[in-house]
């Protein structure tokens, strides 16, 4: 069977210490050797052998990561196609690079299952095994839908659906022309109108993806700052978050030498603790960093968990603390329930507002299971809300989004070049299939619709 | 009433509209014994609705039609009053030919065509049952107790079936134009156990051209430069005669609005569902109340009569209000109305109910083309007659059936849509519903389908052996473009700067130059040595290829992807129930359209990508147990 090439991170995102780039088709050696840089090309390696070296952005020739890289030539591999394995240890960020570059040299992404299933039907896995494969691409895909159902009510999908409204007027009017010539009553459309209106497209495509190419929320994790006066427990927090999540701590090069950020992941949501060195230098974070810089952090930040302590009564410091964070999405967290209650909850949950508010005890280690689904939970409730411009969170997104944009450059320079209009419109069109994948709205007769409920046609 | 044998045939086709002299002709042509049963022989090829043939996405399955050996544009070449390129300005994925025809000659052009044909028998006769047996058409009944028997059987009872004419308060059973309407068969199709459905379509009222005032209209002449649609054809109709434009006017819409309600579409007296891109005039006004007027064409139905058909029209008011608009249109003031204007109601059957080969599901031997078929025009009724035709012949003849794909042929999109995904409206044919638009362009009809036409056994050899001579100076001719350079030179640049093209600095391949949109054919030929004459159509077909080249590779790649899926049959018996895995709605829809590959599968409104992938593996999992049972 002969398909495209595919790539998928094909470990549990954020939670080993290594994380692999897999890549499996035709193309798959090809393509990763563009971006591989070692003592030997990969298209020259024994198969089943493995590689030390760089992964290279090609246009910029930025290093993006150090690796080892598997070549295994079809037919003794998992899928029976050509296989190459990235093995990464940089964490969340550098491997989601590492994915984009891969994606970027004519690579699809894998759909939910899709090393399996090709396994399967190139005839690796035996007769046994296809039910098992059946429920794997049912379970990966279900959980795909509701995390796609998340981001719709997202503004991601509000800003995908404006853009596929402005490409489907130029479709409609296209269409018109064409189907309808003696109509009168449409507007011809030129490629000097065409191209205006798809230079608008494209200058929002651009802007998306600019925020894409920061790394946002999924791809570098929930920017996240726990705030409370000396003795809360953020330590606390913060080491169980950490140790039981497998932590991967790093320098972030460019910032406040003494800014350390660690990644975790929380029920699937990777949180990107900020500040940590502060936290744990000394318990004073407040005192330490001061008012500015506090509120520097806090304008970063996607999410606050603000600690409180359940057996004292709240400060003017805790009030404080309510007011600096308005405004920025935050869970409000009572720790010490071990000990007798102090706080007047009535009061806490009056400056919590609409923000959670949950009650633990680190010490006990109760409640915490709490905490984190209320995090998973917010984050996919509001993910695409949260305090930032994070839309484009996800490699898929991200890897449709670059195919639209290059379609439709190819539709602007074909106006551009004075094509028939007609030549143009056939890349608007697939800008706009394209980006009604990221929305999962490809029903094709919307078209037809959009040509009847706006024009009166007759002949 | 008596019933006596009356015959026995490989194919029956009834009806004799545009699908069924279409079907009639292809079996008999490709050997067949063949059957035309019709209720009256006045009805053949009647155009009952607009004078025309042709136009954006039509005007390519009438060359499609050609290529595959039919009939359509060999008629229509023979009886236009007038024919124009449309979408000239644009890119020739788009570009379409239309026609005005004289009705009358091409009816008489047509009945003529079909009594000199071999094999094929016409005859008057209202089919009034199916002879079924044991799930199998066997023949047909005649309302005289003629029983008839064949192989196959091909329906193409266009708006006949349970005809309803509707103006106004008026109602009566009737076909098109009076004619005469069928009833029993509807019933006996229902008994059978198809599923039917009510749609309805109407037309405009005639005038007479003699008391028309042209001069407050504009006219619209056809082109000069000599255009057919068959490949065939080299003799053009010279006099031409012109259309004319016209529009509603305010005091148009102020009589509609004020009788709205004796109007059957808003008073509910029509149940039917009729076409969006069609609708009557008392839509327009009502739909679009922003707009002050409504183009009219006004279109000669003949050289031998001064009927005029008021295209734009299409009204279902009652008679007098009719009478009343007609006067408040432009050079229509003291126009007299000769017919007024109708909608008719009429039975369709689900198209979902048919296999891509247009035979149905429920009864083998069965087949089923045209209006009938919850289509509009008579072009997408012509192209499915056409393959209705040929797939009933072989099977008569133990034959495959031929089915096109979306990447073949506009004619395939057609059938693929009705059969995947049904309609629930009068389906026409848009350039919009083609994926591969570039692909399916009505220059290459011919290099498209030809092959095709004479492996069934509809194009003639000595047509076929001059495709292949044109196949092979196409080819050729890229070659010889792709081989030479253009070099620099005064008379060079003279020719670029007349085009408003850049002057060369060196030699450039001739192909690579064509690529410059603002360069044609001849102008690269007029550069390169003179290498024997090269007909306008083989220019046209290097410009073409050579100009869009990288498109349509993208779309052949494109193709290639779907091809993939197309080749996955899946078996006809296929029981959806007994895969574990795929959604409701997935499992209710592939029940009941039973794709015949994956490639169709997805295409089944309902279904996700994830079903198909379940499928795949599903049907994977069946070819390996066979292999190691």
């Amino acid at each position: 069977m002969d398909y495209d090439t595919i790539a998928a991170v094909s470990t549990p995102i954020g939670e080993g210490a290594i994380s692999i780039v897999r890549l499996s088709g035709p193309e798959a050696i090809q393509a990763a050797d563009r971006v591989f840089r070692g003592s030997h090309s990969l298209a020259k390696v024994k198969s089943h052998t493995i590689h030390y070296g760089k992964i290279l952005d090609p246009e910029t020739d930025q290093v993006i990561e150090e690796v080892m890289v598997s070549v295994m030539r079809k037919p003794k591999t998992f899928t029976r196609e050509d296989v190459v394995e990235i093995n990464c240890h940089g964490g969340l960020v550098s491997v989601n690079k590492v994915l984009s570059l891969i994606l970027d040299q004519d690579v699809r992404l894998a759909e939910p299952g899709e090393f399996t299933k090709r396994a399967f039907l190139n005839g690796r896995i035996d007769l046994s095994q296809a039910e098992a494969v059946m429920d794997l691409i049912r379970a990966k895909t279900d959980r795909a839908m509701t995390a796609a159902m998340s981001q719709m009510e997202g503004r991601l999908s509000k800003l995908v659906r404006d853009l596929r409204k402005e490409l489907l007027d130029i479709l409609a009017a296209v269409e018109v022309n064409i189907d309808y010539p003696e109509y009168d009553d449409a507007e011809v459309v030129t490629n000097r109108l065409l191209l205006d209106k798809a230079l608008v497209v494209s200058r929002r495509l651009d802007q998306l993806l600019s925020t894409a190419k920061q790394g946002k929320i999924l791809r570098e994790g929930l920017s996240t700052v726990i705030v409370g006066r000396p003795n809360v427990g953020k330590s606390s927090l913060l080491n169980y978050l950490a140790h039981e999540n497998k932590a991967i701590v790093t320098d972030v090069p460019g910032t406040t030498r003494d800014v350390i950020e660690e990644y975790v992941n929380v029920d699937g949501v990777p949180l990107k603790l900020v500040d940590t060195a502060g936290i744990r230098d000394t318990e004073d974070v407040v005192e330490k960093i001061g008012v500015e810089r506090s509120r520097r952090v806090l304008k970063t930040a996607d999410l606050v968990l603000l600690l409180l302590n359940y057996n004292e009564k709240l400060t003017d410091e805790d009030r404080s603390l309510f007011e600096a964070t308005r405004g920025i999405p935050s869970i409000v967290v009572l720790n010490k329930t071990d000990l007798p209650g102090q706080l007047d909850l009535d009061e806490v949950r009056a400056l919590a507002s609409e923000n959670p508010v949950i009650q633990l005890s680190l010490l006990k280690e109760e409640g915490i299971k709490n905490l984190e689904q209320t995090i998973a939970s917010l984050f996919f409730d509001h993910g695409a809300t949260l305090n930032d411009e994070t839309y484009v969170s996800n490699t898929r997104h991200l890897a449709l989004l670059k195919q639209a944009k290059s379609a439709l450059s190819d539709a602007i320079s074909a106006a551009e070049h004075g094509l028939p209009v007609d030549m143009a419109q056939i890349d608007i069109k697939r800008t706009w299939d394209i980006l009604g994948e990221i929305v999962g709205d490809t029903v094709s007769d919307s078209l037809i619709n959009e040509l009847f409920s706006k024009f009166c046609l007759g002949k | 009433m008596n019933r006596y044998q009356a015959g026995t045939y490989d194919v029956i086709v009834v009806g004799a509209g545009h699908a069924g002299v279409e079907a009639g002709l292809a079996a008999a042509r490709m050997g067949a014994k063949t059957l035309m049963l019709t209720i009256s022989l006045e009805g053949i090829a009647f155009m009952p609705c607009n004078p025309s043939v042709g136009g954006p996405a039509k005007g390519v399955v009438v060359r499609e039609i050609d290529a595959l050996g039919g009939e359509m544009g060999h008629n229509i070449d023979k009886t236009y009053i007038q024919m124009r390129m449309l979408n000239t300005r644009k890119g020739p994925a788009v570009r379409a030919l239309r026609a005005q025809a004289d009705k009358q000659l091409y009816q008489r052009a047509m009945k003529k065509t079909i009594e000199d044909t071999e094999n094929l028998t016409l005859r008057q006769g209202m089919v009034e049952e199916l002879i079924v047996e044991n799930g199998v058409c066997k023949g047909v009944v005649v309302a005289t107790g003629a029983e008839y028997r064949a192989k196959s059987v091909v329906l193409t009872t266009g708006v006949y079936l349970k005809g309803k004419i509707i103006i106004g308060e008026l109602q009566y059973e009737s076909g098109p134009n009076n004619m005469q309407a069928s009833v029993k068969l509807s019933d006996n199709l229902q008994k059978l156990g198809f599923n039917l459905v009510r749609f309805k379509t109407g037309t405009p009222p005639r005038v007479n051209g003699r008391t028309i005032d042209y001069s407050k209209t504009e006219i619209q002449p056809g082109d000069d430069a000599p255009l057919a649609f068959s490949y065939d054809t080299t003799k053009f109709i010279k006099d031409q005669i012109p259309c004319w434009l016209t529009y509603t006017s305010p005091l148009t819409h102020e009589i509609i609005n004020e009788n709205l309600g004796r109007s059957p579409i808003y008073s509910g007296v029509i149940v039917g569902t009729g076409p969006r891109y069609c609708p009557s005039i008392e839509t327009k006004v009502v739909r679009f109340s922003d707009k002050n007027r409504h183009q009219l064409f006004l279109e000669p139905e003949g050289r031998e009569t001064n009927e005029v058909y008021v295209d734009g029209l299409s009204t279902s008011l009652p008679e007098e209000i009719q009478r009343r608009m007609i006067t408040t249109i432009p050079g229509l003031e003291t126009a007299e109305m000769m017919r007024p204007g109708y909608a008719i109601e009429y039975d369709a059957i689900v198209p979902t109910q048919l296999w891509p080969s247009l035979e149905t599901k429920k009864i083998k031997g069965l087949f089923t083309a045209g209006q009938i078929n919850g289509t509009s025009g008579y072009e997408e009724a012509a192209g499915q007659g056409l393959m209705g035709g040929i797939n009933a012949a072989r099977k008569a003849l133990g034959k495959d059936p031929v089915i096109l794909d979306r990447s073949q042929a506009y004619i395939g999109v057609l059938i693929d849509d009705l059969v995947t995904k049904g309609t629930n409206e009068p389906y026409r044919l848009l350039t919009s519903r083609a994926e591969y638009r570039l692909l399916l362009r009505h220059d290459n009809a011919d290099l498209r389908l030809t092959e095709l036409g004479h492996e069934i056994g509809l194009i003639p050899e000595e047509r076929y052996q001059r495709f292949l001579v044109k196949k092979q100076m196409i080819e050729k001719e890229r070659q010889r473009f792709a081989a030479l350079s253009v070099k620099p030179s005064k008379k060079v640049d003279a020719l670029l700067e007349e085009r408003g093209s850049a002057p060369l600095k060196e030699p450039m391949k001739a192909d690579r130059l064509l690529k410059r949109p603002e360069l044609s054919y001849r102008d690269i030929a007029s550069l390169l040595p003179y290498d024997g004459e090269v007909p306008d159509d083989v220019g046209e077909q290097v410009e073409i290829q050579v100009k869009y080249e990288g498109y349509i590779s993208k779309q052949l790649q494109q193709v290639e992807k779907m091809k993939r899926m197309e080749k996955k049959k899946i078996p006809h018996d296929l029981d959806y129930d007994a895969i574990d895995g795929l959604a409701t709605e997935a499992r209710q829809k592939l029940s009941e359209v039973k794709p015949i590959s994956v490639g169709q599968a997805s295409r089944v409104s309902g279904v996700n990508p994830s079903d198909i992938s379940i499928l795949l593996v599903y049907l994977e999992q069946g070819k390996l147990a066979r292999k190691i049972g």
